[in-house]
């Protein structure tokens, strides 16, 4: 179990983002998701930044598990992290 | 143009050079409504799995197909998206590895 904040950078239209959601749904984990490629202007670019930070590639999904960022959809590394 | 006609139009053309759908089909449709998607966003079918800029010049690399598709179905057996596979991929011969990004950081210019 994690008691950590989880949160999804996604797009809507990837399906490893997809993948991803469906996981963490799976798994009943509360996470905040946001899919970036369905914001605009100001918005879309404090997001990129933010993702960047993380992952300077810009790629989707990018997943934050406390201090631990996941890039893809890596089931293993994703359920190992969250303890189950 | 509907993603079954998207399906059938780029399978008649992508198969004879080697590129093959991902058997899993219903992955596959939902890859054609996203393309068809993008086309409608941004005018240019951009990668569904990447963020497009809506600049069809700093895109061009990630115009689906995209220029990293030879180099990860050489590697990998399948393209970033899982959408484009080899006949080895789909047959299962090929380990379903998750296939890393290969564009550039730097060319994901925002």
């Amino acid at each position: 179990m994690t008691d950590q904040p989880v949160l999804l950078y996604a797009l809507s239209t990837c399906s490893h983002c997809k993948n991803t959601k469906k996981l963490l749904d799976d798994l009943g984990i509360q996470y905040e998701r946001v899919e970036v490629d369905l914001t605009e202007g100001d918005e879309r670019q404090r997001l990129i930044e933010e993702v960047k930070r993380h992952n300077p590639h810009l790629s989707f999904p990018t997943l934050v598990i406390g201090q631990k960022v996941i890039v893809g959809f890596r089931e293993n590394e994703i359920k190992e992290t969250l303890g189950r | 143009m509907t993603p079954q006609e998207l399906y059938d139009m780029l399978r008649r053309t992508q198969e004879p050079q080697g590129y093959f759908f991902n058997q899993d089909r219903a992955h596959v449709m939902e890859l054609m409504e996203a393309l068809l998607l993008n086309k409608e966003r941004y005018g240019y079918m951009g990668c569904p799995c990447r963020l497009c800029c809506d600049d069809r010049e700093r895109d061009a690399d990630i115009i689906c197909p995209c220029a990293y598709r030879e180099a990860d179905v050489a590697e990998y057996g399948s393209c970033y998206c899982n959408l484009y596979v080899s006949r080895q991929w789909n047959q299962g011969k090929i380990e379903h590895r998750y296939v890393p990004e290969r564009r550039p950081a730097d060319r994901a210019m925002f």
